[in-house]
């Protein structure tokens, strides 16, 4: 099943909102097995025909849950996200922006002695094409294929499916690991997951400026890279020492740099794509279609 | 949210870490009055929101009141990097040995808070990190225990501190740790920690950057908050719902999502541009929220076209079509806009505009080409 999700993905909904109530929608449509939601004092209830429960343990003990997608707001979602991790769910995907960074150092703090994986905060989810999608990505720039896609943005992540897709080039699976600068799954972290993933031939790696992830994801694929990889850095014309819509993409100092993560994926025999537009022409050719 | 070093010192010193005997002034007189009270001799130090302000002069010592009432007199009203200083802070002198660096901050790549110390302090940290990265110790607590006595302790010895200090640093890292998780900072930073000829530790300065996603919880901190001049249109922006930063370019930009926006600017650039800010406008954005966003792209005087760059998801094709037409309608633009939409809704959206006065593309490349181009035709009459 690629990787993260796929057919057999039961999902909960921590946080049945206007947004989360849409966005729950939308997966069922797609596929995805939406089997509950969380809302204290909701259990018993239903929403838009999703069976509610009073807690996430609760949730997970009644329907085999094994993944949950979390819109709890900024204020809760700490506890959201522990609580999900307390229910041992394997896959727990944060949408939610803004998370204080304290609260996020907390959470990945008990992740490094438990069993979930934990995707975002502040990014659009995951994709298996023609599978499942536990996420807020419009599902039409998806299809199924063979290129794995890590991206930690959220729109820029649409607009490169949507030209892998008309290329021709299906996606194993998508993982936007989120733009803040600490996330569950760093993007060294899913390219790892990629790279190990029989079903995956190709990886699409789409970074930002700020931060070290991308230097390690080159230095992983350099020593232990199965199959071709195309990167793409966004930021790249930023100047230092101003904030970028995502915490995490601020150059301060030498860190962080377009500069130092090109050089980086270069130096991994990755080519970097100057624009999206040109990120479907360096799969093909890395692939020799 | 940075915080000015006089009210950082506060904090500090409601933690337990000394710091010298200090009064606010905002005229030569109440500093002249302040440095009375304290004893001479005095810093007189200028309170403003960039880093640097000793190069640029807005740090004098004082040997007598009237010396701290002449300088406080030449500092207030200075403009530091574009920064009108319109406070002092007056402290008591300290009377220094050696100079340590004590700093908390986020160490992205492990995941963790990073303690540094080092003997090396007074400096440019940043520039000691790169030229000898061997002269800070660093150590990752766990952000669940907070720095552990043991982790102060082995902290002290890897930097070396003298043995006569050892205790006082342990133990002000340990406080100083404290402040770092009540504040919700992002950094607290001593730099220089003074070792004074007595052998006591002092805080020589303070910086405190408080994480913006934290202000709900931060009531009191969060009064603190102060917009300069130059951070105007960015607030304005962030009350609005979206993100903006300027820049100096001349094409301005919209889009949607930081990441699509910053490959935004990039396009401009590859096609020969420069971008006049960042502006995101966020997920789901609707009619007003685009029209805000042209508004604000359109006040900077330095903007001669706008490139708006929309992928729809959320966010809709047609009512960024209608935001876009409601202004342009209202206020016909000074400048060209291009439009380039993509996504939900993308076909509807571009109906709307199909007779509207403004350039429609189909590609990221192919508009902010446009955009460049038609930012360097002469303007018209």
């Amino acid at each position: 099943m690629s990787v993260l999700l796929g057919k057999g993905t039961r999902v909960i909904v921590q946080g049945l909102g206007r947004e989360g109530r849409f966005h729950a929608e939308r997966m069922k449509e797609y596929g995805t097995k939406v089997v509950g939601g969380t809302k204290p004092g909701a259990g018993g209830t239903s929403i838009d025909g999703i069976p509610m429960f009073d807690t996430v343990a609760q949730a997970v003990d009644e329907t085999g849950a094994n993944a949950s997608i979390v819109f709890v707001p900024a204020p809760a979602a700490m506890d959201a996200l522990l609580e999900a991790i307390d229910a041992q769910i394997d896959l727990v995907i944060a949408i939610t922006e803004g998370i204080p960074i304290a609260d996020m150092l907390k959470v990945a703090a008990v992740l490094e002695t438990a069993a979930t994986t934990l995707v975002g905060p502040n990014g659009p989810g995951a994709i298996t094409p023609g599978q499942s999608k536990i996420g807020i990505m419009p599902a039409e720039n998806f299809s199924p294929g063979g290129v794995g896609f890590v991206s930690r943005s959220g729109t820029l992540t649409y607009e490169i499916a949507d030209l892998l897709t008309r290329a021709g080039l299906g996606q194993s699976t998508c993982i936007g690991v989120g733009g803040d600068p600490v996330v569950g799954l760093p993007t060294p972290d899913a390219v790892r997951l990629l790279n190990e993933d029989p079903e995956t031939e190709a990886i699409v790696i789409v970074g930002e400026i700020g931060g070290a992830a991308e230097e390690r994801a080159a230095e992983y694929m350099r020593a232990e890279g199965k199959k071709p990889a195309v990167a793409f850095i966004a930021g790249r014309s930023a100047p230092p020492g101003k904030r970028m819509g995502h915490a995490g993409a601020i150059v301060s100092g030498n860190q962080g740099t377009a500069e130092s993560k090109v050089r980086a994926f270069e130096e991994a025999g990755i080519p970097v794509a100057n624009a999206p537009s040109e990120i479907p022409g360096l799969v093909k050719k890395a692939l020799r279609r | 949210m940075k915080l000015h070093e006089y009210q950082a010192k506060q904090i500090l010193a409601h933690a337990g870490i000394p710091i010298p005997d200090g009064r606010l002034a905002t005229s030569a007189q109440e500093a002249e009055a302040a440095a009375k009270a304290i004893g001479a001799p005095v810093a007189v130090k200028a309170q403003v929101h960039v880093g640097g302000r000793g190069k640029a002069g807005g740090i004098k010592v004082a040997k007598t009141p009237a010396e701290a009432k002449t300088a406080a007199g030449a500092i207030l009203g200075m403009d530091i990097k574009g920064l009108r200083v319109e406070k002092v802070y007056v402290e008591r002198a300290a009377d220094v040995a050696s100079e340590l660096y004590l700093g908390i901050t986020l160490d992205r790549d492990r995941g963790r808070p990073v303690v540094m110390l080092s003997t090396v302090g007074g400096m440019d940290i940043e520039e000691v990190a790169t030229s000898r990265p061997e002269a800070i110790a660093r150590g990752w607590p766990s952000p669940l225990l907070g720095l552990l006595p043991f982790e102060a302790r082995a902290l002290v010895f890897a930097a070396g501190v003298a043995p006569a200090q050892r205790e006082a640093v342990a133990d002000i890292a340990r406080r100083l740790y404290r402040v770092y998780g009540e504040t919700d900072a992002t950094l607290v930073e001593i730099n220089p920690l003074f070792v004074q000829k007595d052998g006591s530790v002092l805080a020589g300065d303070a910086k405190l950057d408080v994480d913006d996603n934290a202000l709900f919880r931060q009531a009191e901190l969060a009064k603190l908050k102060e917009v300069s001049p130059d951070e105007e249109s960015e607030e304005k922006a962030r009350a609005l719902g979206f993100s903006f930063g300027q820049l100096d370019g001349e094409v301005g930009v919209i889009g949607n999502g930081a990441g699509l926006v910053m490959a935004t600017l990039d396009a401009v650039r590859n096609a020969g541009g420069h971008a006049a800010n960042f502006l995101d406008v966020g997920g789901g954005a609707k009619e007003a929220v685009v029209k805000a966003a042209l508004e604000i792209v359109l006040s900077n005087p330095r903007v001669r076209s706008v490139m708006i760059n929309i992928f729809g998801g959320i966010t809709r094709g047609d009512e960024v079509a209608k935001g876009i037409l409601d202004v342009i309608q209202a206020h016909p633009p000074r400048v060209p806009l291009v439009v380039r939409l993509s996504g939900t809704e993308a076909e509807a959206g571009r109906k709307l505009l199909e007779k509207a006065p403004l350039e429609s593309r189909a590609t990221m490349d192919e508009a902010a080409a446009e955009a460049v181009r038609l930012a360097k035709e002469p303007a018209k009459a």
